[in-house]
């Protein structure tokens, strides 16, 4: 056997694929579920503190700021361990699935918000009195004017640090969840062979490259915008 | 109340994991003194290969940018430390956490360059290579050093990004913090030495990201 063909036969083995598809499958829908969940409820949880920032309650504000500073600082897998061991132990059993999509939704909420605040604060004082005196309420001033412009201005850091972020479901595997790479290991170690490995990588790259390439093009398209 | 006291701050028991958790963060900051030069390193000898003008070197590069942004670092590791051996190319722990994250951390530390250096008017390199400096002198004296200094926040935010992936190391047995423990987790039946864990990450980097916070707001990122 040439050395290609047994390069071929470690990581491209057709017949050892194929029999895993239908586990990579399976992982590939846990993964999508998980990576949906926490997009849709770490990006409203992000954007309702940067809302709530913007009251100016000073408690409030401290709080969030502790909240983001904390979960910015912290490794997502530390949390997750703690949340998957922890807990139990005073009575509050979480499925490993339900562990991850927690932590990763507190942990993008957490960035969300920043970038939300950012985008916020970028809106000009005069906008806000503008809108204000045209007889719009402050929470009318909020949603119809600053926001609409904030988040536009924030698309392209809030779709990088989503994909980030979102790439961290494979962390689900240490504590079972079904994922794909958990898929990928599993049947890797039963079948003794890398080539279930490489197809849960291929899975991830055909997951994850058209994002990180609208990622890309919403980078270029907003910075021709700003020059 | 007691019993969340019991199970996350059990001072002794914090106490004796001290010595193992300690190892630990020596094997971690150890982890971070190899990977980060390796990482700003390749990083930019991936931005400036995307500055030349050949076209199949500048596709090349988007290609691995892309490819090492899109797959997991869980994912790349496990791949390089589980993966690698079927081909006769067996890693220890460290040797393999060192090449994942060279890929990873090249690709991200590679945008952050790029971005950097787009920043930098062609008029600057130009008037620069009309004073008689060559392309590597003017990359070097003229275009670098502003481009860095416009995305410090990015690059130190990718910094503390690649500290809190370090804690991967302890899927693949590498003993760092979070492995350390982790073990002794599973040897008290306790959580306290992870929340240890959680406060010695907080301590190392909250400074840092707290810094970042007020230089994103001042440069209005």
């Amino acid at each position: 056997m040439s050395q290609f063909d047994r390069f071929l036969a470690t990581f491209f083995d057709w017949e050892i694929i194929r029999d895993f598809l239908p586990a990579l499958g399976q992982g590939f829908v846990i993964t999508c579920e998980l990576m949906v969940s926490i997009v849709v409820s770490g990006l409203a949880l992000g954007l309702l503190l940067a809302v709530a920032r913007t009251f100016r309650v000073r408690a409030v504000n401290a709080a969030i700021v502790v909240y983001v500073d904390a979960l910015r600082a912290l490794p997502p897998l530390v949390l997750i361990l703690l949340a998957y061991f922890g807990l139990p132990n005073v009575g509050i059993g979480l499925s490993g699935f339900t562990v991850v999509w927690l932590v990763l939704t507190l942990v993008l909420a957490a960035f969300a918000e920043e970038i939300f605040w950012a985008g916020i604060l970028s809106v000009r004082q005069g906008q806000w009195e503008a809108a204000r005196s045209t007889g719009l309420g402050f929470l009318q001033t909020l949603v119809y004017v600053v926001l609409p412009q904030a988040v536009r201005l924030t698309l392209p850091p809030l779709t990088n640090r989503t994909i980030a972020i979102t790439k961290n479901t494979a962390l689900g595997t240490v504590v079972g969840v079904g994922e794909i790479l958990n898929q990928a290991t599993t049947a890797q170690s039963f079948v003794g062979n890398a080539s279930p490995l490489m197809a849960g990588a291929i899975a991830y790259i055909a997951l994850f490259v058209p994002v990180v390439v609208l990622g890309r093009w919403l980078e270029t398209r907003y910075s021709w915008r700003k020059a | 109340m007691d019993a969340v006291l019991d199970q996350f701050f059990n001072l002794q028991i914090m106490i004796d994991a001290w010595p193992i958790i300690w190892r630990g963060l020596l094997m971690t900051l150890l982890l971070c003194v190899i990977v980060i030069p390796l990482g700003l390193v390749g990083g930019l000898a991936v931005a400036l290969l995307g500055t030349v003008r050949s076209k199949p070197v500048r596709w090349a590069v988007i290609g691995f940018v892309d490819l090492f942004r899109a797959v997991p670092p869980l994912v790349l590791l496990i791949f390089v430390y589980a993966g690698l051996p079927f081909a006769g190319l067996q890693l220890s722990p460290l040797a393999a956490v060192s090449i994942a994250f060279l890929l990873n951390n090249s690709a991200y530390y590679g945008e952050i360059y790029r971005a950097g250096i787009e920043s930098i008017g062609a008029g600057q390199a130009e008037a620069a290579r009309s004073t008689g400096l060559n392309a590597f002198q003017t990359m070097a004296y003229v275009v670098l050093p502003q481009a860095i200094r416009n995305v410090l926040p990015d690059l130190v935010s990718n910094t503390v990004e690649i500290v809190k992936l370090t804690s991967l190391a302890s899927v693949v047995a590498l003993p760092e913090l979070l492995y350390s423990a982790d073990m002794a987790r599973s040897v008290t039946y306790n959580t306290s030495p992870i929340v240890m864990a959680a406060g010695i990450y907080l301590l190392m980097l909250w400074p840092v990201v707290r810094l970042l916070s007020r230089l994103e707001h001042r440069m209005g990122h």
